[in-house]
């Protein structure tokens, strides 16, 4: 197949071989869950549960609210201890409300909804059953798969893209997950494009992952509409606009979607959390991470239940071995930086990292010295170093003209920025601070139309007691001149 | 009319008014920070050289000439171009009072803006004709314009850049001046033929 | 000597003359930019500027006799869109970050006077005679009339913690090494 060129893009060093040869372990049960209420994009899901409650493994623990929100299921069966805030998987490291669960170690499903046979099943059953059983893009994003999946309602789709590129250094769990669970996969990707109607699908993996490329090509070769694409390993194969563009040549323009284009794009986690949902009923409960980094003792790939802490894999995985600058939830490029250990492993989680020092990396910000070689590697045509010149003297809404909404924070131009200014930092920030910007001018509007409406019904009101006051003092002299 | 064109290029160009003959500084720094406010403020001067330049011909050779109180001329010319950036002033707040703002203590100081009467008094020195005279006029205008709003985008941009604090603000605008300056000789070589 | 004197009066009589009917034609009547400026306001005439309502504030905005920054309730967003109409810069140098606040009523102490009640103007405070009152967060803009009429002082301003929704990073602060 032919591939199309993006723009930019680097190759940073990719440190897979710590864990790409590790096969996936499970995670022996905790001693409490996390479970927090938000482990996606949109409304967090309202608990349906109470403190004292017995729930068993995959029951439905909070539903989800309107129509972007997933609900969240119990991972194993045990008693709800309560529901407080906890602190979240996020940098602020604020607390979010969290379902507490103690497992009884007995592991006992619910009874799971009934497999639907995807094939002969009407096309929205199966994105219903997703949108029951939980799945959330796994690659990061979050977003209601379910929702992802109704588009084909909406937009004509032609082309299901399957993001096996895992473009993030370090990670590994959909390597892994391609190589061992390669029939689940394919046969999750084979559900959804039924779920979209699409004669079409192309998974694409970057050609740094040898067997699980492999391994997806002779499952899916019974498949005539399946068609597995080696990728240019390179950083950021995986954005999906971007990958969207190398496979069809397609560009997604600003602020829309790809479906927009006609494509839609799944993650290969995704894929096998929807084989698991159709074909048996299970709710989205578990993941597989990466934990990997030099602070670690042993770098390993876990299957873990969502609501276990961190500080556990760690443990798991034989501790630390030095204390690291940086606990990352994600890929050193976009992952998060996470507030401690003490947090749970949500839907989103693909890696966790614990960076010592050197592997950090972190140097003092020298001048710019205007190389432009963050012009030439920004995947968007951007221009990082006037906008964040901008934003460091506050000029938001020049630097919104100049396309800082359209950065997509992949953070290749900080990554070759000799100077290391912290570009994606000031991207954050601004991003950031004009969100915060357009929530103030919402609620002064809002603010301002009640004070008008406030204004207008004081002084109504005071004309009616004044035409009142004036009727009742007519009516008591016209009373006095009768009875004169 | 190659004359004309020439007219307009030598003084736009050629003798520009701020960058060769340095004459209306003030504004040059003081109203450079935004490129919106110099286009404003171009074209107000514009129009008030143009016009002035103008009357200044028309005082020079029916007024001063014939009486014979040509010591007279500075006092006329600035009466009369008083007059226009008065009439200036109001035109403006009445058609855009958020450049009448922007502009501030700027519009009525074109009044006391050299390159204005400079202009005057080179062109009635000239004995160039009335139409010739605005010609003079405009050019220079146009030449001030020019250089306002290429020095405003300059400082639109120098704002943003990380300076040596000794430099920041108005020194290093004086050294890009000067380096404009130092551009604009190279126009002292043109020639016609 | 005569005609140096004639002549210049003349002329300025002439020009006085063209100026006199001019400013008859273009005559502004007030100032449309205060117009401009108040609208911008919130318009809640809550004095916080220490004027004595917004069209006053507007006015020493345009005079510039007061900052964009004036307006504790307008905050950051105000600030921002009074400093680009008017041209100036703005800087929160010592504000950096203004705290949003939201006003909170002390259930213990509130008798139910309904004082508060008539001083908001934007309604975000409900209750009746005799009941305990309360503030809707979403609708209170913090400018603090309430808690100064309460008589039990039970009302006080409390600042409104970041959520994960409304928490973003902060600007990097950057050493330069040289």
């Amino acid at each position: 197949m032919k591939l199309f060129r993006i723009r930019g893009g680097i190759h940073p060093e990719y440190r897979k071989e710590m864990t790409a040869g590790k096969a996936i372990e499970p995670l022996p049960m905790p001693a409490l869950l996390h479970l927090p209420l938000q482990q996606h994009i949109g409304a967090p899901a309202v608990p349906v549960v109470a403190a004292g409650d017995r729930v068993r493994k995959g029951q439905l623990l909070a539903r989800a609210r309107g129509e972007i929100s997933a609900p969240v299921h119990a991972s194993t069966s045990g008693r709800i201890v309560d529901i407080l805030p906890f602190a979240a998987p996020h940098p602020s490291g604020l607390a979010q409300p969290t379902i507490l669960l103690e497992p009884d170690g007995l592991d006992e499903w619910t009874d799971l909804p009934p497999p639907l046979d995807p094939f002969s099943v009407p096309r929205e059953e199966i994105a219903r059953r997703v949108a029951e059983c939980g799945v959330v893009g796994m690659g990061g994003g979050t977003f209601p798969s379910a929702v992802k999946l109704d588009l084909g309602r909406k937009f004509p789709i032609d082309v299901l893209v399957i993001n096996g590129a895992e473009c993030e250094p370090y990670l590994t769990c959909d390597d892994r997950l391609m190589r061992e669970c390669t029939a689940e996969v394919v046969d999750g990707v084979r559900i959804m494009a039924r779920a979209l109607g699409v004669e079409r699908i192309v998974i694409a993996i970057e050609k740094n992952k040898p067997e699980a490329l492999a391994a997806m090509a002779a499952e899916s070769a019974a498949f005539a509409e399946v068609e597995v694409v080696p990728l240019p390993t390179r950083y950021p194969m995986g954005s999906e606009r971007h990958l969207v563009t190398a496979l069809t040549g397609r560009e997604t323009p600003a602020r829309k979607l790809t479906a927009d284009i006609g494509v839609v794009v799944h993650n290969i986690a995704t894929a096998r959390a929807v084989h698991h949902a159709v074909r048996l009923g299970r709710p989205l409960i578990s993941r597989v991470v990466t934990v990997s980094g030099r602070a670690v003792r042993e770098q390993k790939n876990l299957d873990v239940r969502l609501g276990t802490l961190v500080s556990q894999l760690i443990e798991h995985c034989g501790g630390l071995v030095e204390p690291p600058v940086h606990y990352l939830s994600g890929g050193p490029m976009m992952g998060q930086a996470m507030p401690g250990r003490e947090v749970p492993v949500v839907k989103g989680t693909s890696g966790i990292l614990a960076l010592t020092a050197a592997e950090a990396h972190e140097r003092d910000t020298m001048p710019c010295i205007r190389c432009g070689s963050c012009v030439t590697a920004c995947p968007c045509g951007l221009v990082p170093v006037e906008m964040a010149q901008m934003i460091r003297h506050e000029k938001l809404d020049a630097a919104a003209r100049i396309g800082l909404l359209d950065c997509l924070n992949c953070g290749s131009c900080a990554y070759v920025c000799p100077a290391h200014i912290p570009l994606v930092q000031y991207f954050n920030y601004g991003k950031g601070r004009l969100a915060a910007l357009q929530r103030d001018r919402r609620k002064q509007e809002m603010t301002k139309r009640l004070a008008e409406q406030r204004a207008e019904r004081v002084e109504r009101l005071d004309r009616e007691r004044k035409a009142k006051m004036a009727a009742a003092k007519k009516a008591a002299a016209e009373k006095q001149e009768g009875g004169a | 009319m190659q004359e004309y064109v020439l007219l307009i290029i030598g003084t736009a160009l050629v003798n520009n008014v701020v960058l060769v003959k340095f004459l209306g500084l003030c504004p040059f720094m003081g109203v450079s920070s935004k490129v919106d406010s110099a286009v404003g403020m171009g074209s107000a001067t514009t129009f008030v050289l143009t016009l002035s330049a103008v009357m200044a011909w028309m005082l020079e050779t029916w007024v001063l000439q014939p009486l014979g109180i040509g010591y007279l001329r500075i006092l006329t010319f600035i009466l009369a171009i008083a007059a226009v950036v008065q009439f200036t002033e109001m035109a403006i707040r009445k058609m855009s009072p958020m450049l009448y703002q922007s502009l501030g203590i700027f519009l009525p100081l074109i009044t006391t803006n050299c390159a204005v009467l400079g202009v005057a008094l080179l062109n009635a020195q000239s004995g160039n004709g009335l139409f010739a005279s605005m010609l003079y006029g405009f050019g220079s205008a146009l030449g001030f314009t020019l250089i306002l709003v290429m020095f405003a985008g300059l400082r639109e941009r120098l704002a943003l850049a990380e300076v040596p604090s000794p430099f920041a603000g108005a020194p290093l605008g004086f050294v890009t001046a000067g380096i404009l300056s130092l551009a604009f000789m190279g126009f002292s070589g043109l020639s016609v033929k | 000597m005569l005609i140096a004197i004639g002549s210049l009066t003349l002329l300025g009589a002439l020009l006085g003359a063209v100026l006199g009917v001019a400013a008859r034609y273009l005559r502004v009547e007030g100032n449309p930019i205060e117009a401009e400026v108040e609208a911008l306001l919130p318009g809640s005439q809550c004095g916080q500027c220490g004027f004595a309502g917004c069209k006053p504030a507007a006015a020493a905005l345009v005079k510039g006799e007061a900052p964009p920054t004036l307006c504790p309730p307008g905050g950051r967003a105000v600030a921002m869109a009074i400093a680009e109409k008017l041209g100036v810069s703005v800087s929160f140098g010592d504000q950096e970050e203004l705290e949003p606040e939201v006003a909170f009523v002390n259930e213990d102490l509130c008798i139910g006077c309904t004082r508060c009640l008539k001083e908001c103007s934007t309604d975000a405070i409900v209750g009746a005679a005799k009941q305990i009152h309360t503030v809707i967060a979403e609708v209170c803009h913090a400018c603090g009339k309430c808690a100064k009429v309460c008589p039990t002082d039970c009302i006080e301003m409390r600042a409104v913690p970041a959520t994960l929704a409304t928490w973003h990073w902060k600007k990097p602060r950057v050493k330069v090494a040289s």
